[in-house]
């Protein structure tokens, strides 16, 4: 593998014989780095394309930046955040956020909707009080972002794919379709169709391999929405399958429950009683 | 890095703990040998899991507590199911409980393997990390993420994938895998084994520093086997109390310089331990023939309270974890019911589990239509913050002569001891949180 330097920062290169590669942590569960350490075959031929220059998960010794790569796992959640991100722009030739936090604001973006409801009339009583801020969000709200991966977690080929894609200078390959594409590619029975069981697989992006449905589930939107995901009418079929307004809130909004097309379409089933709140 | 203080004093601060998971870092002043201050200060973000609970289904804890932590979520997985069930007065068959030993046997073989080799190793092999230390030993890396392998596969097997499973649910699973794809991963867990076995040689033969814990133990324990996916509580000084009563003897609190909560044993002052060394200390006489003569061979004794030796006891228990898995495997057959039905009722549920960090506890309480209205997790590594505050005191009065570089490593060393997974820890509902 080797790196295209005909775009960014040469001077990295200048001094370097490989490519460096960095790997932060925001607020996020550790599981898209862990993705990284689950490549047993590959850890060490990777080490051996890429110096692994900054990544305190896996070892003690830090290379100082810029860094030809940076992986960035998790969302922006505390001031100290804010800042941080800023700096890792500054020192990242490529910026690739791994995961549905740093790329949709994850789980714990639920509190942009507790926020809503809780304080409703309230400006910010005392926003210099709370160490953490009252909205969870992507890093692309922030910095330029060169590549988002989805999925809570992320897929290890993916992942590979992307670093491949990185080294070599070209686009990742990572399909944009739904997860109905790889259900059908890999030969399942379509758990809607066939067992009446809601599924968010029309509206949901690739790269799991449609796992959920080869375990008799229906996929629960882990990697976040497609390109043109039509929400409102997968909406409509979960009800004809039996799903209360609040149950299809909740279907929504999880782990990328922040993502446009996921608010969107969640808010507008939100009923008076308000149960999916804090 | 480490200053003095214009008293004469010292500080030593480590701003990013490496080879941990997640977000944390050490302070420690000391004067003339003795610490005048000691704070493994937590700044992971909180992320509020116990508020963003309250208000959903009793089905969606398995999915949305897996989140917490991208290194055992079986273990949020499995605690979660057992409170659920609890609260809605559901036993589930011995078949399930027994699918669950399989899939928490993956987790722990995974993350063992991951915190033996890749996070604890190097520091006694003298390297920064697992990638430095590969170049050197290279045989020793490679068993390692064999081993580590062999845990994800049977993770994928039985849940779909090692990170976040997708197949667990409240009542059981959404599939049963079948016996054949359990024996397709069979001969993968044997070798892990046999790679496990080797591992307790290797790592019985580091050099340790001669420390011994005074400390309460506190560990689940199961009416056969070692204790894994369930249990009920017992404690060093001879404590026995049911899953249920968990909350009325360990109590949470908030110190100012960590983002997660503290916890405390039936009021007292002095910090207890739940982890590896807990539940070996309280269960070796329930260990497999095999990690029984493994850990003798070793030179463990029926209790261990040095806790460098815990990566030996960690290494025992992959041998313990790979042993049950290919018992479980060899006796399962087909034909088991995924699950049993779980309907909502109004109501309290308690459950807990051995994570591999330590007992992991979780309460509910639900509304008639299943909401969850009230949620309190208790993860290992919260309820360790105070012991191992408690060991760099005792570490770095014990060996001040050393200079300010190896006593610092030592002082890195004695935090990875416990495996601290910081990004569990840290998700607790108080939002005042003042991280100044």
């Amino acid at each position: 593998m080797s790196l295209d330097a005909s775009h960014g920062s040469e001077h990295v290169q200048a001094h370097r014989g490989r490519p460096t590669l960095a790997v932060w942590k925001f607020a996020s569960c550790d599981g898209c780095q862990l993705t990284l350490l689950n490549c047993e075959d590959e850890l060490i031929p990777l080490a051996g394309a890429m110096d692994i220059a900054y990544f305190p998960e896996a070892t003690r010794a830090v290379v100082e930046g810029p860094y030809d790569v940076s992986l960035v796992e998790g969302s922006i959640t505390t001031p100290e955040e804010l800042e941080r991100i800023q700096h890792v722009r500054e020192v990242s030739r490529r910026l690739i956020t791994i995961g549905a936090c740093a790329t949709a604001g994850g789980i714990q973006a639920l509190r942009n909707f507790g926020d809503v409801a809780q304080f409703r009339s309230i400006v910010y009583a005392h926003p210099e009080y709370l160490a953490t801020l009252s909205r969870s969000t992507p890093v692309s709200a922030h910095v330029a972002v060169d590549f988002e991966l989805r999925g809570c977690p992320i897929d290890k080929h993916q992942l590979l794919e992307v670093l491949a894609a990185s080294l070599q200078g070209r686009t990742p390959r990572i399909p944009s379709y739904s997860v109905c594409v790889e259900c059908k590619r890999r030969g399942s029975v379509c758990v809607t169709v066939a067992h009446g069981t809601p599924c968010l697989g029309p509206v949901t992006h690739a790269g799991c391999g449609a796992l959920c449905p080869t375990f008799d589930r229906g996929c629960y939107g882990c990697f976040g929405p497609q390109d043109t995901p039509n929400t409102m009418s997968i909406a409509a079929r979960l009800t004809e399958l039996g799903m209360s307004e609040p149950e299809v809130v909740r279907i929504f909004r999880t782990f990328n429950a922040a993502s446009e097309p996921f608010r969107r379409e969640s808010e507008r089933h939100e009923t008076a009683t308000r149960e999916v709140t804090p | 890095m480490s200053h003095k203080l214009t008293d004469g004093g010292q500080v030593m601060h480590v701003g990013t703990l490496a080879r941990v998971e997640g977000e944390g870092a050490m302070h420690i002043e000391y004067h003339d040998g003795v610490v005048t201050d000691v704070q493994l200060r937590i700044y992971e973000p909180p992320r509020f899991y116990e508020a963003f609970l309250r208000g959903r289904a009793h089905t969606e804890p398995p999915d949305i507590t897996a989140r917490i932590c991208g290194i055992c979520p079986v273990a949020y997985q499995t605690s979660a199911c057992w409170a659920i069930e609890d609260a809605c007065g559901v036993e589930v068959p011995e078949e399930i409980a027994s699918m669950r030993r399989l899939l928490y046997c993956g987790e722990w073989i995974e993350s063992h393997a991951l915190h033996v080799f890749l996070l604890h190793a190097p520091d006694f092999l003298g390297y920064d990390g697992a990638i430095e230390m590969a170049a050197d030993h290279p045989d020793v890396v490679e068993r390692g993420l064999r081993i580590k392998k062999a845990g994800n596969d049977l993770m994928e097997v039985v849940g779909g994938r090692s990170i976040h499973p997708v197949n667990v649910r409240v009542g059981g699973f959404y599939r049963m895998p079948s016996r054949e794809e359990l024996r397709s991963v069979r001969g993968r867990v044997e070798r892990a084994r046999d790679d496990a076995m080797a591992t307790v040689q290797l790592v019985a033969g580091f050099d340790f520093p001669d420390m011994e814990q005074p400390y309460e133990y506190l560990s689940l324990r199961a009416e056969q086997g070692y204790p894994i996916e369930a249990g009920s509580v017992v404690t060093s000084s001879g404590g026995a109390f049911a899953v249920r009563d968990f909350p009325s003897h360990v109590r949470e609190f908030h110190v100012e310089h960590s983002n997660a909560l503290h916890a405390r044993l039936d009021g007292s002052p002095e910090p207890y331990v739940v982890g590896p060394l807990a539940r070996y200390s309280l269960n070796s006489d329930r260990l497999s023939d095999a990690a029984r003569a493994a850990a003798s061979a070793a030179g463990l004794g029926p209790v261990c309270r040095n806790p460098f030796r815990s990566i030996v006891v960690r290494a025992v228990e992959l041998v313990e974890a790979c042993t049950e898995a290919l018992r479980i495997i060899d006796g399962w057959s087909d034909g088991v019911a995924p699950s049993v039905p779980v309907p909502p009722r109004a109501g309290e549920g308690f459950g807990a589990s051995e994570a591999p960090r330590g007992t992991l506890f979780h309460r509910y309480v639900l509304d008639d239509e299943g909401i969850i209205r009230d949620a309190q997790i208790v993860p290992p590594t919260s309820q360790n913050q105070a012991s191992v505050e408690a060991d760099l005191r005792r570490l770095v009065e014990a060996w001040s002569d050393l200079d300010d570089h190896a006593l610092q490593h030592r002082c890195e060393q004695a935090i990875r001891n416990y495996d601290p997974c910081i990004s569990c820890a840290t998700h607790f509902l108080d939002l005042t949180v003042d991280r100044r």
